[in-house]
């Protein structure tokens, strides 16, 4: 079984949200509405000042609340890598997973139902990168199985020093932040 | 300095998280006083108290009736995609207690139906001849009205806990992370909806019978949050910040004057001194009760919402 995790490394990107773009072009996000967006954290005094850039977005947790909370099942993990996604049908709109979600990665899509990173699905199983990813102008994001130990993925994480976001709420983010 | 910024506008949630508006903490309330409504008719039943003609056991589960579907009214708005709200009911989900919830609902209505049949309101028992005959038949079954009073005790008990378990089952927002939300919930319902029968009781002794156990049920929900207090501000920084912000931080206003003051401790001094007949009862002290009710739904529906783990990494 394949587990698809994103490895973004904050010594190298810059803050160009040109991954924010490319998601709102690829995935149609309506105006007013993100699925990924930068944050920039500035820890210190002036001149000594520390800061990490960090393209964030749905973690596609290990343990998702997001999936456990739906009362309808239309949040659910998908067969394929472990990524969460949510069927819209089923969904009826009820907003359990996004005050489940410690990262307030969802949102309501104007159409009514629960939105999100989806790691572009559509062209991850064309065997294509997420979108945000292959427009990164520093490269500074990875996608692949952590699952195999010889992807891009694993490697980065073995060798390279890295955090999750508040992974003391327990959901097992699988975004992995290279410092 | 330690400054965080988010290139983020997503409507309900940026800046602060706020998808949850009025209607999810007057279905809260109303859901917890049907709760507490169906203990004490189901009580009532279950010690045979229907025997007198005043008992309230008789128009508590159609009361009962219309105030649930106000909340599951207010609940159906909250949704944003209304028409497929049967969804809720092609599945069953073990792990979410929204779900629980829903299929509680559906038990919750035939519980009150049975316990509306012990003695069906004239208008509607000499218009349907169905449900007078069914009527009847429950009457005539052996100890039908102490199966269904302990049937209402039960359900109303799910359905109070529910409403606590729905909110602290989130751990996202460490306010409502605690577990003893439930108790709160349950116990806050009982109190409303004994205030609620001392209003509108017919029979004296059974006035005097609610304002005693309402004043029982204000002590334990005094008692309720302390634990809560202590249990949050002995916990993690996550949730030492959250109850902050309704004992010190913005809600702590409407908390401490609505809730604790004028919806516990007012209350519960006058209504003492009534039951010990050194006051008069008036209706002033459980409408206090239960507005204090509405707005503790209210703040912690709010306050939860506005809490959260902290998205600092630098310096952790
Ligand atoms: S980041 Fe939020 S929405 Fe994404 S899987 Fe985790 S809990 Fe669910
Ligand atoms: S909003 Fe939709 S996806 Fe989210 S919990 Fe409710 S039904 Fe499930």
């Amino acid at each position: 079984m394949a587990r698809l995790v994103m490895v973004i490394d904050t010594r190298k990107c810059v803050g160009c949200m040109d991954c924010v773009v490319a998601c709102k072009t690829e995935n149609n996000v309506p105006e007013g509405f993100n699925r990924d967006w930068i944050t920039t954290e500035v820890l210190g005094k002036s001149p000594n000042l520390q800061m990490e850039i960090r393209s964030e977005r749905c973690n596609h947790c290990d343990n998702p609340p997001c999936v456990y909370c739906c009362p309808t099942g239309a949040s659910h993990i998908h067969d394929y890598g472990g990524v969460i996604l949510v069927e819209h049908e089923l969904c009826i709109g009820c907003k359990a997973c996004l005050a489940s979600c410690p990262y307030d990665a969802r949102f309501i899509h104007p159409d009514g139902y629960a939105d999100k990173c989806t790691f572009c699905i559509h062209r991850v199983e064309k065997g294509m990168n997420p979108a945000c990813v292959d427009v990164c102008p520093t490269h500074c994001m990875y996608f692949g199985d952590i699952d195999d130990p010889e992807s891009r993925v694993s490697k980065l994480i073995s060798t390279r020093k890295y955090h999750t976001n508040i992974p003391e709420a327990g959901t097992k983010p699988q975004i992995y932040y290279l410092t | 300095m330690n400054e965080l910024s988010h290139t983020r506008t997503n409507h309900l949630i940026d800046p602060s998280m706020h998808v949850w508006g009025w209607e999810i903490p007057v279905y809260l309330f109303l859901g917890g006083l049907v709760a507490g409504m169906m203990i004490i008719a189901g009580y009532f039943l279950f010690m045979g108290r229907h025997k007198e003609p005043k008992c309230s056991c008789f128009y508590l589960p159609i009361i009962s009736t219309i105030v649930l579907s106000i909340g599951m009214f207010a609940l159906f708005l909250d949704l944003e995609h209304k028409l497929y709200f049967w969804r809720l009911y092609t599945t069953f989900q073990l792990k979410s207690p929204m779900s629980w919830g829903a299929w509680i609902l559906v038990l919750v209505y035939p519980a009150l139906f049975a316990n509306i049949l012990i003695r069906p309101p004239e208008i509607i028992s000499n218009k349907f001849r169905l449900i007078a005959s069914l009527s009847e038949k429950i009457n005539r079954m052996k100890n039908s009205t102490r199966l269904i009073g302990i049937l209402n005790i039960s359900l109303g008990v799910l359905l109070g806990v529910y409403t606590g378990i729905l909110l602290s089952a989130l751990g996202a927002r460490p306010l409502w992370n605690t577990s003893i939300l439930w108790m709160l919930f349950l116990i806050s319902g009982l109190s409303a909806a004994a205030a609620f029968v001392h209003l509108i009781a017919k029979d004296v002794q059974e006035r005097e019978m609610l304002a005693k156990a309402d004043n029982t049920f204000l002590t334990v929900e005094l008692i309720v949050i302390i634990l809560l207090i202590v249990g949050a501000l002995s916990s993690t920084q996550a949730h030492i910040d959250a109850i902050n912000i309704i004992l010190t931080g913005p809600f702590a206003a409407s908390f401490w004057v609505f809730v604790v003051g004028l919806g516990i401790i007012i209350p519960l001094i006058f209504q003492v001194l009534a039951v010990q007949h050194k006051i008069i009862h008036t209706p002033v002290f459980p409408i206090m009760v239960i507005v204090g009710g509405l707005i503790l739904r209210f703040i912690i529906v709010y306050a939860g919402q506005y809490s959260h783990w902290s998205h600092t990494v630098l310096g952790k």
